[in-house]
Parts: structure tokens; C-alpha cells; sequence
């Protein structure tokens, strides 16, 4: 028993010393972003390497994602003579739910484990202590650049899953399974809100790019810097960023929409 | 007159002990050489005299400065006048051997873009890459990887450079161009050298000042002759890299021979 209360307040003990530090690193970035305007072309160097190499597999997931809820969609709505409504049921999921999560997963395994597994090798070979060495904080440097380039990018990339996804749900619904057309894009014009959906979907969108980031960055700038330190590192990126989309995702939710 | 001193300095990462009073002087203009076997602390060592680290307790006094007391704006001003030569070499791998010399000169100073070309073109002249300076880090081999880090470790013309372990995993020839290079920018620039090693034969040939580091204590300090002539079990055995002998110059446990039989 006490053996247990022991080991519960350990626990307790290093989780708050984690989010102390993990806090204190989120303050030196934001502190960073006063030289910004410095460090544009890391920024851009970044956004590429977060943004457009993430772009396949956002873009084929959409893809497929748009055609499975439009395949599912379908088998339901027909049963109350409803298919006229696919295309809303389709966007609605889509933008409220399915984009910003599904986007910020895909983005969390491509790009999160990316700049982990980056910046946990720069500090093996010990870039960030040569940083230092020059006088450079390399949390201005290295961090910061990456932080506002996924900031960026997520959102961006959630657009671009949602738009191929309405395109694939269209393919299967009106294409293949001849919903009309018009009835289709109609019902999402007069239903598909421009505040309450699409901005609620954006915010969510920024929340999930913010937690990713500051999880991604923070696991490779505190690895143990060894092969093993790292790979540890990349694995806990996934993980935690994942836990903490879907959690988010409830509480925002519920503050959105209820 | 001496550029670093460490006076009774100790320090733990977590709860491993790993300097219990070490007291060392390293002479201003001089080649330095601090010897150790592998995880002593020597690279923890340097990271105490560039503030890097704070120790437990003692002094760490660098260029007449106390360091761990220091405000971060004085350490960086500090570390301004000390060039650092890593282990790995340590260039940044997004840019080119040009731009990582230049990397210095760029952060530190308002220099105009020509005056910054042509530093940085003497000072690959001067490690013997100046026809490098296109090519990424990943193009190099290790030694010319430490040559060209050696070349952004004296952009800003320090006053004290650090080497640590810079004949690790050298072939025979850059091993000659390192020892080398290391001598000659002594001299011919006035600096305080100070080289981490455990590659003994290259580390003496070129030091002027040795001190020898095992389990957290400095147990030899002198020239190479005093220490030669120091009757010293311990000092001996390091000299000559004898396996056996005072100071476990492996891991303690079971021995090397016996691994190699059991197998
Ligand atoms: N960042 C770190 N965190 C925890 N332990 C470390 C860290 N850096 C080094 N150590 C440990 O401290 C000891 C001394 O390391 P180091 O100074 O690198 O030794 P050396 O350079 O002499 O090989 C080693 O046992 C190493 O495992
Ligand atoms: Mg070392």
C-alpha cells in the first residue's frame, strides 16, 4: 500500500516536473518569435518540408476518406428514401469532425515523427550544442522556425483534406451511385455554415496544429541523444500528439457545438 | 598567467557522481591536453568551462571570469572569445561548408557580406578547404567534417578553443593534418588550446601542459617530461596505455581477457 502511494506520488512528481519543463520550453519559443522577421527564410525552408512533403498522404487519405463516408452515408440514407441529404451528411462530418481530426492524426505520424526524429538527431550529433557554443539560442534557431511552419501548415492541410474529401464523396455519390448532383451541392450550400462549421473546424484545426508542434519539438529537444534516446522520442511523439487530438477534439466540441 | 582554472569543482548528473574535487590549471597560450579514459567526463569537463554546465560546487574561473555566476548575456560574451571543436564535428546539416563558417560571422557580427566571404575564405584556406565551400556536410568524410568545424570554431578569432576527442576515428593522415593544425593555429594565432583525448601518442606529441583525469579527480598534472619522469603507477600506466594497472582504464568488471576466452 504504501509501496503503491510511493509510487503514484513519483509518478505524480515527474509528470509535473515534465509539464513544468514543457511549459518553460513553450515560453522560450513564444519569447523566440521576436526573431522572427530574422529567421523568414528558416520559416519558409520549414514550411516545405512540414507543409508540401505532407501533402501525399494528406491528400490521398482525403481522397479516400470523402469516398468511404459518402459509400457509408449512402446505405443509411437510402433506407429513409433521405440520399438527397449525402452531400451535408458527407460535409458536415467532414468539417466539423473528420477533417481537422483525421488531417492532425496524419499529420502528427508524417510530420510530428519528422521533426522529432530531426531535432533528436541534431542534438546527438550535437548541433544544438554547437549552437550554443556560437552564442545562438537554438531555440530561436532550430525550434521556433518548425513551430510557426506546422502552425501554418495544419490548418492549410486540413482545407486541402476536406476539399478532396468532398471531391471523393462525390465521386461515389454522384458518379458512381447517381445521387443528383445538384441536390448534393444544394443542401451543403443552404446547410454548411460559414461560422459555426467552417471557422469551428479551422479553430479546431489550429489546436491540434499547436499541440502536435509543441509535442514534436518538445520530445526531440528533451531526447536522450542516443540512436535509442531518439527512436523512444519519435514513438512518444505519435502517441502522445494522437491522445491529446482526440481529447482535445471531445472538449472543444463540446464547447462548439453544444 | 592562466586562461581557465578549476578549483575544487565536483558534479553529478543525477545521482552518479562524476567530479569529486578536481583542481586544474590551463596556461594561456599553450597547448593543453586533458587525458581520460572514455565516460571520465571530459566533454562534462569542457561543458563546465563553457558554462554549459554548472558545477555542484568549486570555481570555475575562465579569462579571470567566475562562469556558473555569469548573467546569460555575459555568457554569451564569453563564449564569444571561446571556439568549440565537437566530438562529431557538429556542423549544422542544412547548410553548405560556406555557410556554416560563415554561420558565426553572420549571428555574431554586422560585417559586410564581402568581408564576410573573404574571412570565411581564409579561414578555409587555412584547414586546406577552401575549394569545400559548396559542398553540403553529408559530402564530407570525418576528417574533413572536424577540419571544416575547426574552421567555424576560429571565425570570430577566439581567444580559447576547445578540442574535444579530435582524433577519434581519424585515419592515419588526417590525424597528421589535425595535430598539425592544431600546433600551428596556436601559434600563429596566440591561442589557449585545450584538447580532450584519450589518443595519448597525438595528444603528447603536441602538448605542452598535461593533466590527467580518472574517477572524477585530476591524479596527474604537469609537461609531458614531468609527467614521463613521475614515478607514478597510475601516471605510468596512462602513458603507455598499459591495460592493467592502478586505474581501470576499461569499465570496471569482468576483464577484457576473460570476455575474449569465454567466447
Ligand atoms: N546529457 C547527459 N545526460 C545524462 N548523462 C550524461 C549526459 N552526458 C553525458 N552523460 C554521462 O556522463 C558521463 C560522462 O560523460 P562524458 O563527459 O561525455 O565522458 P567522456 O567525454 O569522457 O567520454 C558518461 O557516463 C555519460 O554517460
Ligand atoms: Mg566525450
Amino acid at each position: 500500500m504504501i509501496k503503491l502511494i510511493e509510487r503514484i506520488g513519483r509518478s505524480t512528481i515527474a509528470m509535473t516536473e515534465s509539464l513544468g519543463r514543457a511549459s518553460l520550453f513553450l515560453w522560450m519559443i513564444l519569447v523566440g518569435l521576436n526573431t522572427f522577421v530574422a529567421r523568414v527564410s528558416d520559416v519558409t525552408r520549414q514550411l516545405f518540408n512540414t507543409g508540401v512533403l505532407s501533402l501525399p498522404i494528406i491528400m490521398v487519405s482525403g481522397l479516400f476518406v470523402g469516398m468511404v463516408l459518402a459509400l457509408q452515408g449512402y446505405n443509411t440514407l437510402k433506407d429513409f428514401g433521405a440520399e438527397d441529404a449525402l452531400g451535408v451528411m458527407v460535409a458536415l462530418s467532414m468539417v466539423r469532425e473528420l477533417g481537422p481530426v483525421v488531417a492532425a492524426l496524419l499529420f502528427a505520424g508524417r510530420a510530428g515523427s519528422s521533426l522529432t526524429a530531426e531535432i533528436g538527431l541534431m542534438k546527438t550529433t550535437e548541433q544544438l550544442s554547437a549552437l550554443e557554443m556560437m552564442a545562438v539560442n537554438p531555440v530561436h534557431r532550430v525550434v521556433m522556425p518548425r513551430f510557426v511552419a506546422a502552425i501554418v501548415a495544419l490548418p492549410l492541410l486540413t482545407l486541402i483534406f476536406m476539399s478532396i474529401g468532398m471531391l471523393g464523396a462525390h465521386l461515389v455519390g454522384v458518379v458512381w451511385l447517381g445521387v443528383d448532383a445538384g441536390a448534393f451541392w444544394g443542401q451543403i450550400e443552404r446547410s454548411v455554415d460559414w461560422h459555426e462549421d467552417i471557422l469551428n473546424g479551422m479553430l479546431k484545426s489550429i489546436a491540434f496544429a499547436f499541440a502536435v508542434a509543441w509535442i514534436a519539438l518538445y520530445q526531440g529537444y528533451e531526447s536522450i541523444p542516443t540512436s535509442e534516446g531518439v527512436g523512444r522520442s519519435t514513438t512518444r511523439t505519435v502517441v502522445q500528439a494522437s491522445l491529446w487530438i482526440l481529447g482535445l477534439d471531445f472538449v472543444l466540441t463540446a464547447l462548439m457545438f453544444n | 598567467m592562466n586562461a581557465i582554472e578549476l578549483k575544487h569543482v565536483s558534479f553529478n548528473r543525477g545521482n552518479r557522481v562524476i567530479f569529486k574535487d578536481v583542481t586544474m590549471q590551463i596556461p594561456q597560450g599553450k597547448v593543453t591536453a586533458i587525458l581520460g579514459p572514455s565516460g571520465t567526463g571530459k566533454t562534462t569537463l569542457l561543458k563546465l568551462m563553457t558554462g554549459q554546465e554548472v558545477p555542484l560546487s568549486g570555481e570555475v574561473k575562465v579569462l579571470n571570469t567566475s562562469v556558473p555566476n555569469l548573467k546569460t548575456k555575459a555568457l554569451l560574451a564569453l563564449r564569444r572569445k571561446m571556439g568549440f571543436l565537437f566530438q562529431s564535428g557538429a556542423l549544422l546539416t542544412d547548410l553548405n561548408v560556406f555557410e556554416n563558417v560563415a554561420f558565426p560571422l553572420r549571428e555574431q557580427t554586422q560585417l559586410s557580406e564581402g568581408l564576410i566571404q573573404n574571412l570565411v575564405a581564409m579561414k578555409l584556406q587555412a584547414v586546406g578547404l577552401r575549394n569545400a565551400a559548396k559542398l553540403m556536410p553529408s559530402e564530407l568524410s570525418g576528417g574533413m567534417a572536424r577540419r571544416v568545424a575547426l574552421a567555424r570554431a576560429i571565425a570570430l578569432e577566439p581567444e580559447i578553443i576547445m578540442y574535444d576527442e579530435p582524433f577519434t576515428g581519424q585515419d592515419p593522415i588526417s590525424m597528421g593534418v589535425l595535430v598539425k593544425l592544431i600546433r600551428e593555429l596556436t601559434d600563429s594565432m596566440g591561442l589557449t588550446s585545450v584538447v580532450v583525448s584519450h589518443d595519448v601518442a597525438e595528444v603528447l606529441s603536441i602538448a605542452d601542459h598535461v593533466v590527467i583525469l580518472s574517477d572524477g579527480c585530476v591524479i596527474a598534472q604537469g609537461t609531458p617530461a614531468e609527467l614521463e619522469a613521475s614515478g607514478s603507477d597510475w601516471v605510468k600506466q596512462f602513458l603507455h596505455g598499459n591495460p592493467d594497472g592502478p586505474v581501470p582504464f576499461h569499465m570496471p568488471g569482468q576483464h577484457y581477457s576473460e570476455d575474449l576466452v569465454a567466447q
